[in-house]
């Protein structure tokens, strides 16, 4: 007996084989509206870097596990990797490109210039994006796995706050006490 | 990946014909951060895609009959920081905080966290064989690498474990699982909506191709107001289980009145510890009575060759944990670092 599970690998095989689809999505990214045709499987990451030249977002992994990738989707940080672009229609993507004031840099990027938090750099627009998301996050009151009281609806982010809620941005460099650093610096 | 096709539903009725005009190729997708990754390792390969996550399935209200209704489409994080679910219900809230990553918990949803399947390293690589992935080929994990594998309920044909932390708050809680099929709406008790390996490894819980989760309610219960989630794990943040443990306790006048206790990491379904509540309700709130109700129930544990070490930490982390409750100590979310 070797029965293929239902939309599991050796599954599929038995459909019958399917043109590529392509859907129409509009998205506004870095504050332009795109209006672009997407190859269903292609990830917002993908997207982002090779159809509109958006390369400060980096695949690392391309599984969700190293971060690097990590751009705003309406406000919100997430793993660009694992967002399918068709599904991403009628949203807004602010990515590192996107952080800026005209030439003015984000609190954060400055911080991270002023604290050498990095080294070979490939990490940081994510971590940037990251944590850009994290301090929205926390302004509203968001308890993370650390918070000692998780009723407490205004956590202070100290140390341990910021290693927690920054968990998900790897650094192989180990630039961590850096970054830990340049955040809590615009933390206050 | 393979070629699919994407449709974005806008309403259940929708979702589910949907998918029962394909349904042996369709699946539904939530924020995807578990299948999108298992399509591009190619283990789940749907020829239709059902994008579930517009539905009207967002909000987290009172229920009627007291008590919480949570939308199925709800965000991981979106449910941590519900002001109720802090106040009422904190061994879920402090679950989902320990799992995943701010980004992963920001697109993750809850009715996808239930769905999400095992992280076995067999399972996700398609060159090995699995009889979760593919019935019958066989499973490498019962004599290969199982170190973070189950102790409780496996069977000879699967070893996995249930990765979810969310799930294990829930199993404590007794939530119900809503439930949308093409013959109408049911609910489904957890324990009860995941399933044990058996022979049929494939299924990971009682519900039929299409079935559709709509919400998830937590009943009224005022012990929950005195809960804690515990993860140990291989670092201190960002990884999965080994052993985790969700537990309720009201004891008054060092007598246990009520608790309710649930592992993680353990086991192919988030684990009720049903034997270790019976042994401690109307006894004494003890360290002793503690770990004689977690022997009562790791009694049916079936470590592997590798896993051993799960029985004394789930042990001793129950034993921690109820104290705690007990004490009104070690207040964080976590538990802090293990």
């Amino acid at each position: 007996m070797d029965v293929p599970s239902k939309g599991t690998a050796g599954g599929a095989q038995r459909t019958a084989a399917r043109p590529p689809a392509r859907t129409d999505v509009t998205v506004s990214v870095n504050g332009a509206v795109e209006r672009i045709k997407v190859d269903n499987r292609a990830s917002l990451l993908d997207v982002l870097r090779e159809r509109l030249g958006l390369t400060g977002a980096k695949k690392g992994c391309d599984h969700g596990q190293c971060g690097a990738c990590t751009v705003l989707l309406d406000g919100r940080r997430v793993n660009a990797c694992l967002i399918l672009a068709v599904t991403v229609d009628q949203a807004e993507v602010v990515t590192v490109e996107g952080l800026t004031d005209g030439t003015r840099l984000h609190p954060l990027q400055a911080a991270f210039i002023e604290r050498d938090a990095f080294q070979c750099g490939y990490c940081t627009p994510g971590q940037l994006c990251s944590a850009v998301g994290m301090l929205a996050e926390a302004a509203k009151g968001r308890a993370s796995a650390v918070t000692a009281d998780l009723a407490d609806d205004a956590p202070v982010l100290d140390e341990a706050e910021i290693r927690e809620r920054m968990s998900g941005n790897l650094c192989r460099c180990g630039a961590y006490p850096n970054i830990v650093a340049a955040i809590g610096e615009v933390a206050g | 990946m393979r070629p699919f096709t994407f449709v974005r539903a806008i309403d259940a009725d929708q979702a589910v014909a949907g998918y029962a005009r394909e349904p042996e190729w369709a699946m539904y997708l939530g924020g995807g951060t578990n299948l999108v990754d298992l399509m591009r390792l190619g283990v789940a390969e749907p020829g239709l895609l059902i994008d579930v996550t517009r539905l009207p399935y967002d909000r987290v209200e009172e229920a009627p009959g007291g008590g919480l209704r949570i939308g199925a489409a709800v965000r991981n994080s979106d449910l941590a920081a519900d002001p109720a679910v802090r106040r009422d219900y904190p061994v879920l809230a402090a679950a989902l905080l320990a799992g995943a990553s701010g980004q992963l918990r920001n697109q993750a949803t809850v009715g996808g966290n239930l769905l999400q399947r095992t992280r076995c390293g067999y399972f996700q690589d398609v060159t090995k064989p699995c009889n979760k992935r593919r019935s019958g080929s066989g499973c490498p994990a019962v004599e290969g690498d199982h170190r973070n594998l189950a102790i409780l309920g496996h069977s000879e044909h699967c070893v996995a474990t249930h990765p979810s932390d969310m799930a294990v708050a829930l199993t404590a809680l007794g939530a119900t699982v809503h439930v949308r099929g093409r013959a109408g709406e049911r609910i489904v008790p957890m324990p009860g909506l995941h399933r044990l390996p058996g022979d049929e490894p494939d299924r990971d819980t009682v519900l039929d191709p299409g079935d559709l989760i709509t919400a998830v309610e937590l009943p009224p219960l005022e012990l929950a107001a005195r809960s804690r989630y515990r993860k140990v794990r291989e670092r201190a943040s960002f990884a999965f289980a080994l052993v985790s443990v969700a537990a309720a306790l009201d004891a008054e006048d060092g007598a246990v009145r009520d608790c309710r206790i649930a592992l993680g990491g353990v086991a192919h379904v988030p684990w009720r510890a049903e034997a270790a509540e019976e042994e401690l309700r109307g006894g004494p709130a003890t360290d002793d009575a503690f770990r004689a109700a977690a022997d009562a129930e790791l009694a049916a544990a079936r470590p592997l060759r590798d896993n051993g070490y799960k029985v004394p930490l789930a042990r001793e982390l129950i034993v921690r944990t109820l104290a705690e409750l007990r004490d009104g100590t070690g207040a964080d979310a976590s538990g802090g670092t293990p």
